[in-house]
């Protein structure tokens, strides 16, 4: 598992654009051999034209494809040597289980002994062994999904190009396909190409991930990385809560920039978080689990980053408080703080101190605010 | 209403066994007792046999014919755009919708213009010309809730676009290609109006019935009538069993 160091796929200022919309613009992107790679971003940010780019099934406008050193932009689909799995599935739905998985195998003309024993040996990788005679039909949407992935992988493909294969299931029988899949990664070791609107689960399942949004990459990372150090305020927002606060650099420093947020505090942030940003105005965030309220009294720790603020709402989850604050220069803020039984919790409508690690705080570049079509996500 | 449309069917296969005692040409319609000779004697009138036989080789040709071009043209009308294709579609339905006696005397007209001899191939250009369009609706409605996704699953899989049509598109349209077929089949078989024009000296099995009705029709017919009526029958029930075997 993980990467080897070779590029199994590289996409060179890859451009598409439809008749009045540009789907994806000037992308550039390599994967690593054996990576689990996900593109994530908001329906209509260009992930599954980009996908479909490398399987085949669309033309780039402009750029270059290259799938294990070679280049293969002009190749049709079945001149590839990538498999994809659907998402909608795309079963033949007169063929049985056998003949759905053996399809690929019997386009390379492989013997029939041989035909035979890697169909049984991938269903019985998906856990589906003994489905053989069945027609589509007679599958759950789960069993189908099996299917799909077996008869993409039992041609032993170099990438294995995977769109929104969960899209269509139920969050329980989701959450057990994303390990499956994952499991199924590194049993095979081939490398998968994973398009998905769900960040846990680009987060849970990627070695490293690039989101996407308006047919650009807004950032490539590990997925820990693009969590806690986000380049982009969308990237932000879309991977999870995060509280923004508005302010400017002052100086930068010894690895460490100090800003002034409107409202008066002076944050530190890491220099590597700051994204390359020097003195200038820039948005820094904090992820609400780095946070820890305590009522505003005392000093505040110098070697922290706090600000204070109003305690708006406090809920109660169980296995945590949410708290809603109202910080510095008229921001909301988001709290989440584990139920250790041991705090006390303050009323609402007291002042609170909110406090986190310098090293946890980040810059990021402004967005657009997010349009309709990519809130519904 | 289930007699109303059955009546018809009974008298045919009744009057098929029916002992009328009188020879040709004068065939009574009166009940004169059970039997099978019509049967066994069903090559006895001269000329019927011949003209059943070219209406059954007419029928066929013009069902493979038109199956073809419109499974062709429902391709072509679903799958790309081009110019024209609203007039095409178009086309299509008023070819349904014209009265047979216009395009019967219109093609008659046209063959007679281009001096194209009237005959089998008259016959078999106007019954592929009226059952195509049947067979492209069946075959468009197959086609317009087909998942494209599923032909680029074979072409992901290695398949080229030939084999993509062979191995997946065809069998799945196939039920509307099959119940088009059948349709221009049985559109042909019967076909008086438009085939009296272009026939020319040709004698296809409505002709030949037309032609006797005023002096009788021999039992013989009736005999015909049947046993295309038990084809059919076997033919739909073969279908259904297949059907069913296969989900």
């Amino acid at each position: 598992m993980g990467a080897s160091g070779e590029i199994d796929v590289r996409l060179d200022r890859v451009s598409k654009r439809f008749a009045d919309t540009t789907a994806v613009d000037d992308l550039t992107l390599e994967v690593e051999r054996g990576e689990f790679f996900s593109l994530l971003g908001p329906s209509g940010c260009g992930k599954t034209t980009t996908l479909r780019m490398i399987g085949g099934f669309e033309e780039p406008t402009e750029g270059t494809i290259e799938l294990g050193g070679r280049d293969v932009t002009d190749l049709p689909p079945y001149r590839r040597d990538v498999n994809t799995v659907f998402q909608s599935y795309a079963l033949f739905p007169h063929l049985t289980v056998f003949e759905n998985v053996a399809f690929g195998l019997r386009r390379k003309k492989v013997s029939k002994a041989e035909v035979d024993r890697r169909v049984k040996e991938s269903l019985v990788l998906v856990d589906l062994p003994g489905y053989e005679r069945r027609k589509p039909s007679q599958l759950s949407g789960g069993q189908q999904q099996r299917v799909a992935v077996a008869r993409a992988l039992v041609n032993q493909p170099k990438l294995l190009l995977l769109d929104e294969p969960l899209g269509a299931l139920d969050l329980k029988l989701r959450k057990q396909m994303q390990l499956e899949l994952k499991r199924i990664q590194q049993e095979v070791g081939i490398t998968f190409l994973y398009v998905t609107h769900d960040q846990e689960e680009a987060m849970t399942m990627s070695n490293r991930l690039a989101v996407m949004r308006h047919g650009k990459i807004e950032q490539i990372g590990a997925p820990e990385e693009v969590y806690d150090s986000p380049a982009t305020e969308f990237v932000a927002g879309f991977l999870g809560a995060s509280n923004l606060l508005e302010g400017e650099v002052k100086e930068v420093a010894g690895g460490i920039a100090r800003v002034l947020v409107d409202g008066g505090a002076v944050l530190r942030v890491p220099e590597a978080r700051m994204h390359g940003r020097g003195v200038s105005r820039v948005r820094v965030g904090v992820r609400p689990e780095k946070i820890r309220l305590v009522a505003d009294e005392g000093e505040a720790s110098s070697a922290r980053n706090s600000v204070t603020g109003t305690l708006r709402v406090a809920t109660y989850i169980g296995v945590s408080h949410q708290f809603t604050v109202d910080g510095p220069g008229g921001r909301t803020l988001t709290v989440y703080q584990q139920n250790m039984g041991t705090d006390p919790i303050p009323a609402p409508g007291s002042g609170v101190r909110l406090e986190w690690e310098p090293e946890h705080t980040f810059a990021v570049r402004p967005s657009e605010p997010l349009a309709e079509w990519e809130e519904e996500q | 209403m289930i007699l109303y449309l059955i009546v018809p069917i009974i008298v045919m296969i009744l009057y098929s066994f029916n002992q009328s005692h009188a020879r040709l040409p004068v065939v009574s319609f009166a009940w004169q007792g059970f039997t099978t000779t019509w049967y066994q004697q069903w090559n006895a009138i001269p000329g019927l046999t011949p003209a059943f036989l070219l209406t059954l080789r007419l029928a066929f040709s013009t069902m493979i014919v038109s199956a073809v071009l419109g499974t062709l043209m429902a391709l072509a009308l679903v799958r790309y755009r081009y110019p024209g294709k609203a007039f095409v579609e178009q086309t299509m339905f008023a070819n349904i919708a014209a009265p047979e006696i216009v395009l019967g005397a219109s093609l008659l007209g046209f063959f007679i213009t281009l001096n194209i001899p009237r005959g089998f191939i008259t016959l078999f250009i106007a019954h592929v010309m009226f059952t195509v369009a049947y067979v492209a609706i069946t075959v468009r409605a197959r086609l317009s809730g087909f998942d494209r996704s599923i032909e680029e699953a074979a072409q992901d899989l290695g398949a080229n676009p030939w084999v993509t049509f062979v191995r997946v598109t065809l069998p799945l349209i196939f039920p509307g290609v099959m119940a088009g077929a059948l349709m221009a089949f049985a559109l042909s078989i019967d076909d008086f109006i438009t085939s009296s024009f272009v026939a020319g000296s040709t004698i296809t099995f409505p002709l030949w019935v037309y032609g006797v009705v005023k002096v009788g029709i021999p039992p013989q017919v009736f005999v015909f009538g049947t046993v295309i009526f038990v084809a059919g029958l076997l033919i739909a029930a073969s279908t259904l069993v297949f059907q069913r075997k296969k989900a």
